[in-house]
């Protein structure tokens, strides 16, 4: 079916997705898809409050309407020890409220019936008596004294206040800052937004009441880690639980947690012997599912008298919501913001955060970016571009000035990363060369000087992906590695088999490619398999950009160790000695004598026929690679935008997109990722905001008020590239999933900032909607 | 109450209750599972299904609506043989990531080939524009649309010019 279907399919070819053929043909298996015998259906009743005590639960009217087979509450959960859930933080989560609610949404009872419609109607009638408390819906609020206490459960906590963290050298960025001839100072709130997938997040629980297995169906992105976690919380022997993810509709990090439906629909199957299927609607998933960012930023940069940067200053407050229930790396609780020097020789800096609870929902994960990589890449980006302003530099001038030059790589930051290569230059130098700066510049001069509001945006980011090195990253004491194992088959087809898992990334294409390569069998000889954790080896899933630095890099490791048996194999067949045989993709020959040739498809068929005398049978392995450095991909994006003066409208004219990811192993599947994730870029930077009232109560908590962009107003990409390959990592990849999100809500927020700056405006936090830019403007009397 | 529809060609009928809606009544009832739901407020237009021709978000209409009418769903459009033009622009143009919202996005693509012929990049767009993909960014989506139009208008060509005699 496909035009590439006669292509080998190596690294650097575009060949069309293989997953496609099901996707195209509405025959995907996502979970809501899934019926299995005895199914039941679970629907969730939560909080309407932020925050208040729970005074009774009544269950009689739910439990008597027809088709309910269950209803189960926190006490219930409570006498199974199961009312609470460890975090991936290390703090503790409920999971059907007992005590108290602490955010709109919280999960609080829930029905399990013959359907859903029946499950809904029940649920309906739970009747709960609240005693409202105090709501508190920002950090500054959470720590005025006398605030109510949300976490009364905890033993010993006294306030809201989650941690304090720091990073870098205080005195010696104090010492910096004394003797600055320059310091520029933002103060910007990245407001908290959601991953909203399209296809929300659920579970069907299995339990077999004979073997006692649990066969646990579940959009995970992550369904290694989701199994020990479930042997730990749920004390279920770990080989009698199994996670399978089928196919995701989109992850974006919101499918890395662990929900409390997951859990109750677990219990419930449990007790029940019966399957229980529970699928979030949009409400649910937008309420009380993994949000991202919701940090309060405050960034000073000091600079020499010619534009050099000395020293970096910047405290963070965190708003982590009812639990601090954060998806990031244990010994990383701002994740890894301190990658906020970016792409800047930057002598000394000083990085602080405090998190602090909130009634909000909990559960802070990387919306497609590497654990907070976005929100530093957003600050540091963001405070360039004013200091060139306020300077009166030109922005790509400032930056270029100041990048970590190639040469400079390694490159250890003032925070402590050791960068594995770049060239951001090279990089810049491009994405202008394509805009056409400097005439585009003219170009805004002159158009300014007729009335129009109109400017330029850069952004150089700087990402860290790929994680671990496992003694540095891990979850819950589990080291960030991963894995591949490959079994090649008596007529040279392969099965790969890897602990990621895809949620539209193209796996099953892009590391067919890598055997392809490494072993020489054609990709579509390649069949990959993922989320199953009967079925493949162990790792740590889909996020942060991970999955080719790490999985990736197995899948080569695992192809090699194949290619050196099948070395041995072809040295037997040909009666040659190993030493003199030469390795083309896909064959081995004798060196000088190259119609003495055997095939990697010829070599596997004698590893199950024809074997030297004591070799092993077969032609398989397993890699478990862990990685030992993290990824650098860069870029610099550049956008042109007219604002509109009447109504404040912006219109993004030009976005020009270059990225550095090192090698690309399938290109079409690389700018796809790179336009998808510009998109959310720019919904983040315009459009997409959870925000809260004084109540607490949840505003975008539908797709009619988290406005996501359509088609229309989704801006045309130009995408442009450079290649700069990772010295450590076996192909030279870096990863690229999640650089455009992380990369362009500062280059699109700084050419608005950039049109505004005639009239002395520096900042709008945002979303930047329109209604921000109209009030910006006429504050300073530029429309009516 | 009894129901019954014309789903993808065939008569299909089931008794329901009256609330059901037609998305239910295609996943459940009738076991399509290519038809999605992402958000329940019409937002999204993954539940895109075509009824007498239309496009419609289905999980906004009940079930008893499509009494007596045509509904088509991806299913529709090919089934486990050879592609038709609107899934092989998808495929040739990666059109698609993680497929959830492919099945609409391809109704609306041929439902809008099938009044224009020959579409341009905005009337794409507008096509599209009720329905979100978060994944590709819609740019080759828009290409996709593109490609099939071209595929379906070659093929609409071939008969012609073979029953003429001519070659092209």
């Amino acid at each position: 079916m496909s035009s590439t279907l006669h292509m080998h399919g190596g690294i650097g070819e575009s060949i069309k997705r293989k997953e496609d053929a099901r996707f195209l043909r509405g025959q995907g298996h996502y979970l809501d898809d899934f019926v299995l015998p005895r199914m039941a259906h679970m629907a969730i009743l939560r909080s309407p409050h932020a925050h208040a005590r729970i005074k009774s639960v009544d269950t009689a009217a739910a439990s008597a309407k027809p088709g309910v087979i269950a209803v189960v509450t926190g006490e219930l959960m409570a006498q199974h020890k199961l009312a609470w859930m460890p975090t991936l933080s290390g703090d503790t989560q409920a999971v059907l409220a007992t005590d108290k609610v602490r955010f709109q949404g919280q999960e609080v009872a829930a029905v399990i019936a013959e359907t859903k419609y029946q499950a809904e109607d029940a649920r309906d009638l739970i009747e709960v008596d609240y005693e409202i408390l105090q709501a508190i819906t920002s950090p500054q609020q959470a720590k005025e004294s006398g605030s109510a206490l949300i976490r009364d459960d905890k033993e010993g906590q006294k306030d809201n206040h989650i941690y304090h963290w720091e990073s870098g050298d205080k005195a010696g960025t104090q010492a910096a800052f004394a003797k600055a001839h320059k310091v520029v100072r933002l103060n910007t709130f990245y407001p908290r937004c959601h991953p909203a997938p399209l296809e929300t997040c659920g579970c069907i629980a299995d339990v077999d009441g004979v073997t006692g297995k649990a066969t646990i169906y579940m959009t995970s992105q992550a369904p290694h880690a989701i199994r020990t976690v479930f042997a730990l919380v749920a004390g279920i022997p770990e080989q009698q639980i199994r996670i399978i993810s089928p196919d995701i509709g989109g992850g974006f990090g919101n499918k890395v947690p662990v929900y409390p439906g997951y859990v109750v629909a677990t219990a419930a199957s449990l007790l029940l012997g019966r399957p229980v299927k529970w699928v979030e609607d949009r409400t649910e998933n937008l309420i009380s599912t993994g949000f991202a960012r919701d940090y309060h930023m405050t960034g000073d940069l000091a600079l020499d008298a010619n534009g050099k940067m000395t020293a970096l200053r910047v405290h963070l407050d965190s708003d982590n919501g009812a639990f601090f229930a954060d998806a990031q790396p244990s010994k990383f609780k701002a994740g890894l913001f301190h990658i906020v020097t970016g792409s800047y020789d930057i002598p000394t800096a000083h990085v602080t955060a405090d998190g602090y609870y909130t009634n909000k929902a909990p559960g802070g994960v990387a919306y497609r970016c590497s654990f907070r990589v976005t929100e530093a890449s957003y600050l540091i980006e963001r405070l360039v571009s004013n200091a060139a302003m306020e300077i009166g530099m030109d922005q790509a001038e400032i930056r270029t000035k100041n990048f970590i030059k190639p040469e400079q790589f390694p490159y250890t930051s003032a925070t402590g990363w050791i960068y594995d290569s770049g060239d951001y230059p090279k990089a810049m130098d491009v994405a202008l060369k394509q805009l056409g700066y400097d005439e585009m510049k003219k170009d805004v001069d002159a158009r300014r000087k007729k009335g129009e509001v109109t400017g330029i945006g850069i952004a150089s980011f700087t990402e860290v992906v790929g994680a671990g090195h496992g003694a540095d990253f891990d979850i819950l004491g589990l080291r960030m590695f991963d894995s591949a194992e490959l079994r090649v088959h008596p007529t040279g087809k392969a099965i790969l088999k890897l602990g990621v898992k895809s949620q539209g990334q193209g796996h099953e294409t892009t590391f067919a490619q890598i055997v392809a390569e490494e072993l020489g069998i054609p990709a579509q000889d390649v069949l990959v398999m993922e989320g199953d954790t009967d079925n493949t080896p162990y790792g740590l899933g889909t996020y942060a950009s991970r999955s080719t630095p790490v999985a990736g890099a197995a899948t080569a490791m695992v192809s090699r160790k194949l290619r050196e048996k099948a070395r041995k194999l072809a040295a037997h067949l040909l009666e040659a000695a190993e030493e003199d045989l030469e390795w083309e993709r896909g064959k081995f020959f004798v060196k000088g004598s190259p119609e003495k040739s055997k095939t990697i498809q010829e070599a596997a068929f004698a590893a199950y026929t024809n074997l030297p005398e004591g070799m092993e049978p077969g032609l398989e392995g397993v890699h478990y690679y862990d990685p030992p450095n993290m990824t650098y991909p860069f870029g610099t994006y550049a956008v042109v935008v007219d604002v509109d003066k009447g109504t404040g409208q912006v219109k993004v004219k030009r976005m020009v997109a270059v990225d550095d990811c090192g090698v690309r192993i399938n290109p079409m599947i690389v700018e796809g990722q790179i336009q998808g994730g510009l998109t959310e870029g720019y919904g983040i930077a315009f459009m997409e905001l959870i925000t809260f009232d004084a109540e607490g109560n949840c505003i975008g908590s539908n797709l009619m008020d988290y406005l996501i962009p359509g088609s229309m107003e989704t801006p045309k990409f130009e995408i442009g590239q450079t290649v700069t390959p990772s010295p450590h990592h076996p192909l030279g990849a870096k990863g690229v999933g999640e650089s455009a999100t992380v990369g362009s809500p500062a280059a699109y927020v700084n050419a608005v900032i950039d049109a505004l700056s005639p009239y002395g405006i520096t900042n709008i936090d945002m979303p930047v909607t329109s209604d921000k830019v109209w009030a910006a403007l006429r504050s300073k009397g530029v429309t009516e | 109450m009894k129901v019954s529809m014309r789903v993808n060609g065939a008569e299909r009928s089931g008794d329901i209750e009256p609330r059901v809606l037609l998305v239910d009544f295609i996943r459940t009832n009738l076991s399509l599972t290519g038809t999605h739901i992402g958000c329940d407020t019409s937002s999204c237009g993954a539940c895109t299904v075509l009824v007498d021709g239309d496009p419609v978000k289905s999980c906004t209409v009940l079930a008893v609506q499509a009494e007596g009418r045509a509904v088509k769903t991806i299913e529709g459009i090919a089934g486990t043989g050879a592609l038709a033009p609107i899934q092989v622009g998808f495929h040739e143009e990666h059109g698609l990531q993680c497929g959830f919202c492919t099945p609409g996005m391809m109704l609306l693509g041929e439902e809008l080939i099938s009044r224009i012929p020959n579409p341009t990049d905005e009337q794409i767009r507008w096509a599209i524009s009720g329905n979100i993909c978060r994944c590709t960014g819609y740019m080759n989506i828009v290409k996709a649309v593109q490609h099939a139009a071209k595929l379906t208008t070659a093929a609409s060509k071939a008969p012609a010019a073979a029953m003429a005699g001519g070659a092209e």
